[in-house]
Order: structure tokens, then C-alpha cells, then sequence
């Protein structure tokens, strides 16, 4: 339940390295909905740069825990830092630094593309001329250029998905987070998606949290953090995690931390 | 201050971004309202059915006598604009509310939120783009009542638009403060019947206070403490262009009111946080 030492590292000095800032911090964050507990004292960094896999079941506490990040409900218990700004005193600019991919779609279907762009600018207070020109460019970069102007209703799921995520990095955020983002898709548009979010962590140093249940959709380089019921019951490096779960591969290991029955197909 | 270090200094937001992300929120609610000719149909049709039947009906029946801000003996169709138009904001209102559920059951109102800029700002910029469409209808709808006789001074039509912002801004926030509350869309029609006609039958929209104070005083009194009512009075002083200062303080006072009262139940940690998770598993 360590965390690797790049992980754990900032201490509260004057002078912070900025190398051992996290991109997001959770630090003893529980919530409840009434008496039910959806999350427990859960605490884990995500690094720079870094792939931070939040793997758990439907009603582990994923979507709570977005929520909480994003700000859409409020902290009950615990702090939430991104890039060191705390969501609960400084919202403004710690969400500047933050882009998100929800779980439902939430794009406005009878809107084109540039439309829905451009609205996602202006909410980030992106002047019109470069809210155009950096709509452009990220529409050319997920291949959809030539449908700008088209609605949003007559793109496919995975055409949707990529969309939702160049909206999401339209302001230029360090951190991004998604939640089950290829949740319906079919296996190509699924493996696109996936390169593409690789792509922006090693190329541009952007730090993922890339909330899901299927295991094939994580790598051994990835850092893993294993919520289930609300609790961390794993974090770390994928290997060192599976290694000190005593298994081989991230199934077993999560099934034994877990005592979930896995699916068969790779899915939990 | 445990583990969390701060790295930037915090900018702020500059006037120019405050100013780029409202037009944002207005040009996108426009484009939405564009997308949906049936509302804009169904907000014109409402107040016109009122207006070209209702009134047409009731018009022997009410006799009007002169009454402020009018100078001369009027037809029933021209004392029952100023209501339809605030009937027009406040159907608006309601369903720029109703909108703000679904947006919210269905994600969009996320994207809203999570946009670094302070939430209640968000909300206040929502609200004008709310009204802005309003405006439409009601504009829409004075264009036709002209050609029905309702002819108020030219100047009317200018002198009516800041106590239509300002009726418009709260009905929005009243009913921006309802969607606050409302946990699922179904429940909507609750509001139609609990807010919406109550509101409007219990007011100065369809008959002069004076004469529902020979039916009921009861009534009356219920009519006066209806902010609606004042919303309707500070249109029809204004189409005449004039200033009724009662209703005016009303209105101001009820939309600061409520405003707060709505951007306070947005609050992420009182609001919304209570309702368990919106949209999705938790």
C-alpha cells in the first residue's frame, strides 16, 4: 500500500521541486451519500507524464471519486490538489489545469463539431480567434477535420469519444481524466482511443487517470491504483502491485485483493 | 497544508475572460434555441391561443375602466399583453429550468461546471442567456399582437426591454432554483402545477387586482405578495413607458433573492452533493 517513492515524495517545503508535485493528489478523501459510504479514506497520487490506471467494478466509487475531482460535489473529508492548487480554496485554477472525458457523453448533438468546440473554449474564457485555430488543429489531429461542420448527432461512438477528448484538452490541461471512456465502443475504435491518450502522456507529458474495468486496457508500465467498495486496496507500479499480490498477471491479482469473481474476456 | 504544495501562482481570470465565456454561454443557448423550432413555436402559440381566443371570449364578459398606466377605455386583448409576455418568460423560465435537470441527468451540465470559471458566474451567465431567448419570444409575440391591435407607443417597445430583462432574469433564477431541487426530470410536472399556474391565475395577468378584490380580498392579498404579479406590473408600466416603483422593487428584490438562493444551491459542497451521483454509477 506504499506508494513508489516519486509518488510520495512532496513534503510541504517553501521551496517545492516542481518535478514532485503531483498531477492530482488525493489525500484521505471518504464520502457518503447519506448512510451509504462510497469511498473510505482513499488516498494515491498521479504522476506527470505518467498512465494511472483506477481500476475497480461498476459501484467501486469511480464515478464519486470524478465527481469529487471535478468538483461537482463537494469534499466531505480529505483534500484534492492538482498541481498542488487545492480544489476546495483555489477551484479556478486548479480545474484550468484539469481536462475531463465523463462516462455519459456530453456533447450538444444538434451542435457541429467547431460549435461544440468553440463553447467548450469560451467556458475557459479562450478568446474566439484562438478558440478556432486550436479547434482546428485538434480536429485535424483526431482525423476529423473534414466534418467540422457537421452535427454531432451523425458522428459514431468512437468518432464521439475522440471528439470529447480533443474538447477536453482545447484549454490545454496537464491533467486529464477519463472516466470508462471506451464503455460501449467496438474493439477498433476502443485500441484507437487508447493509443491516442498514450500519445498525449508520453509525447506532451500530460498525466491520465483512466478510470475502467477492463484489464486488457492497461499496460505494464502503467501505475494501477485498485478501488473496490470504496477502498485502495492496491496501488503502485502494475508489476509491483501483481508481485505483491502474489499473482501473475492483473486478473488474478485483482481478484485476489478483491475476492470478485472475474469475467471471462478480461473484463471485471 | 499536508501533502498539497502549490506549484503556480494563481492568476485569476481577467474581464476579457469573464467576458468571452458569457458570449460563449449566450451564442451557445441561441444556437440551441435556433436547433428547437417546436419550443419557439409552442412559446409563441401559448400566449396567442390566450390572446386570439381567451380574450376574444372574455372580452364582453371583463369590462376594463381606466386604470393606470392606461388613458383611455382599452379592449381586454390589450390589457392581457403585458401577462402573456411575462406567461412567455415565465413558461421560459420554467423550461430553461427543465433544460438544466436534463442537462444535468444527461452530463451537459457538467461541462458547465467544470469550467474554472467561479460557478456562480456560470450560473448568472446562463441566466442572462435564458432571458436573451426570452426576449425572442417576446419580441416574436409583439410583432403579431400589433397586427391585432395591440398597439402601445413606439417607444414602448424600447422603454419595455429592461423591465423584460429584469422579469426574465426572475423568473429564470426562481425557476433555476426549483431545477436545483428537482431530482428527476418526471417530477416536472409537478412544477407546471404547483408553480406555473398558481403563479400565473393568481395574478394581475389575466384581470385588474382591483376587480379580484371585490371577488375575494383573500385572494388579493395572495395576488399582491405573488412576485409574479409585480413581473406583470413593471411590463405593462413599461410598454407605456412608465415606471411602476413598487413592482420595480419587487422584482429587483426577488431576483436578487433568488439568485443567490439558486447559485447557493449549486454550491458543490451544499447543493448538489446531497443528491448522491448525477448521471452514471457511483
Amino acid at each position: 500500500m506504499t506508494s513508489p517513492a516519486p509518488m510520495a515524495a512532496p513534503q510541504p517545503t517553501p521551496q517545492p521541486d516542481p518535478a514532485a508535485v503531483p498531477a492530482l493528489s488525493i489525500d484521505g478523501v471518504s464520502h457518503s451519500y447519506g448512510p451509504r459510504r462510497a469511498l473510505m479514506d482513499v488516498s494515491f497520487n498521479v504522476r506527470p507524464a505518467s498512465f494511472t490506471a483506477l481500476l475497480g467494478l461498476n459501484g467501486a466509487g469511480k464515478s464519486t471519486l470524478f465527481s469529487l475531482i471535478t468538483r461537482l460535489f463537494g469534499i466531505q473529508t480529505g483534500r484534492i490538489g492538482i498541481f498542488g492548487h487545492d480544489i476546495s480554496r483555489s477551484p479556478g485554477e486548479a480545474l484550468r489545469l484539469l481536462g475531463v472525458v465523463f462516462q455519459p457523453r456530453t456533447l450538444d448533438l444538434d451542435l457541429s463539431l467547431t460549435q461544440n468546440l468553440l463553447y467548450h473554449a469560451a467556458l475557459h474564457g479562450i478568446i474566439r480567434r484562438e478558440a478556432a485555430a486550436r479547434s482546428a488543429e485538434l480536429l485535424a489531429r483526431i482525423g476529423l477535420a473534414d466534418r467540422a461542420a457537421s452535427k454531432v448527432r451523425d458522428l459514431s461512438g468512437g468518432q464521439m469519444r475522440r471528439l470529447e477528448i480533443a474538447r477536453a484538452l482545447l484549454h490545454r490541461p496537464r491533467l486529464l481524466l477519463l472516466d470508462e471512456p471506451t464503455v460501449g465502443l467496438d474493439v477498433k475504435a476502443r485500441a484507437d482511443i487508447i493509443s491516442h491518450v498514450r500519445q498525449l502522456v508520453t509525447e506532451q507529458g500530460i498525466g491520465v487517470l483512466w478510470a475502467t474495468h477492463l484489464f486488457d486496457e492497461i499496460m505494464a508500465s502503467d501505475d494501477l491504483v485498485v478501488l473496490h467498495q470504496g477502498k485502495v486496496l492496491a496501488q503502485g507500479p502494475m508489476n509491483r502491485v501483481i508481485t505483491e499480490a502474489g499473482a501473475q498477471d492483473v486478473n488474478t491479482a485483482f481478484m485476489r485483493l478483491t475476492g470478485a469473481q472475474v469475467m471471462p474476456g478480461g473484463g471485471a | 497544508m499536508s501533502s498539497i504544495t502549490t506549484r503556480d501562482a494563481p492568476r485569476g481570470f481577467t474581464a476579457s475572460e469573464y467576458m468571452t465565456c458569457l458570449t460563449g454561454i449566450v451564442w451557445r443557448e441561441g444556437l440551441r434555441f435556433l436547433h428547437q423550432r417546436e419550443r419557439f413555436v409552442s412559446a409563441l402559440v401559448r400566449p396567442l391561443v390566450w390572446l386570439f381566443i381567451f380574450a376574444a371570449g372574455f372580452r364582453q364578459v371583463l369590462g376594463i375602466s381606466i386604470i393606470p398606466p392606461y388613458e383611455t377605455y382599452i379592449l381586454y386583448e390589450v390589457f392581457i399583453a403585458p401577462g402573456l409576455m411575462a406567461m412567455i418568460q415565465l413558461f421560459n423560465g420554467m423550461q430553461s429550468s427543465l433544460s438544466m435537470v436534463y442537462d444535468r441527468e444527461m452530463g451537459n451540465m457538467r461541462t458547465l461546471l467544470v469550467s474554472p470559471l467561479p460557478r456562480g458566474f456560470l450560473l448568472f451567465c446562463k441566466l442572462l442567456a435564458g432571458t436573451a431567448v426570452s426576449l425572442l419570444q417576446v419580441y416574436a409575440f409583439l410583432i403579431i399582437a400589433w397586427f391585432w391591435d395591440i398597439t402601445p407607443p413606439l417607444i414602448g417597445y424600447l422603454t419595455v426591454l429592461p423591465a423584460l430583462i429584469l422579469s426574465g432574469l426572475m423568473l429564470g433564477s426562481l425557476g433555476m432554483l426549483i431545477s436545483s431541487g428537482i431530482k428527476q426530470l418526471e417530477n416536472f410536472a409537478g412544477v407546471m402545477n404547483f408553480v406555473i399556474f398558481p403563479m400565473f391565475f393568481a395574478s394581475s395577468a389575466l384581470y385588474p387586482l382591483w376587480r379580484v378584490q371585490e371577488g375575494s380580498p383573500y385572494l388579493y392579498y395572495v395576488c399582491q405578495a405573488n412576485p409574479f404579479t409585480h413581473a406583470v406590473e413593471l411590463i405593462r408600466f413599461a410598454l407605456y413607458g412608465q415606471i411602476n416603483w413598487v413592482s420595480l422593487a419587487v422584482v429587483a428584490g426577488c431576483t436578487i433573492v433568488f439568485m443567490i438562493a439558486a447559485i447557493y444551491a449549486y454550491d458543490p459542497s451544499r447543493g448538489l452533493a446531497r443528491r448522491g451521483p448525477a448521471g452514471g454509477e457511483a
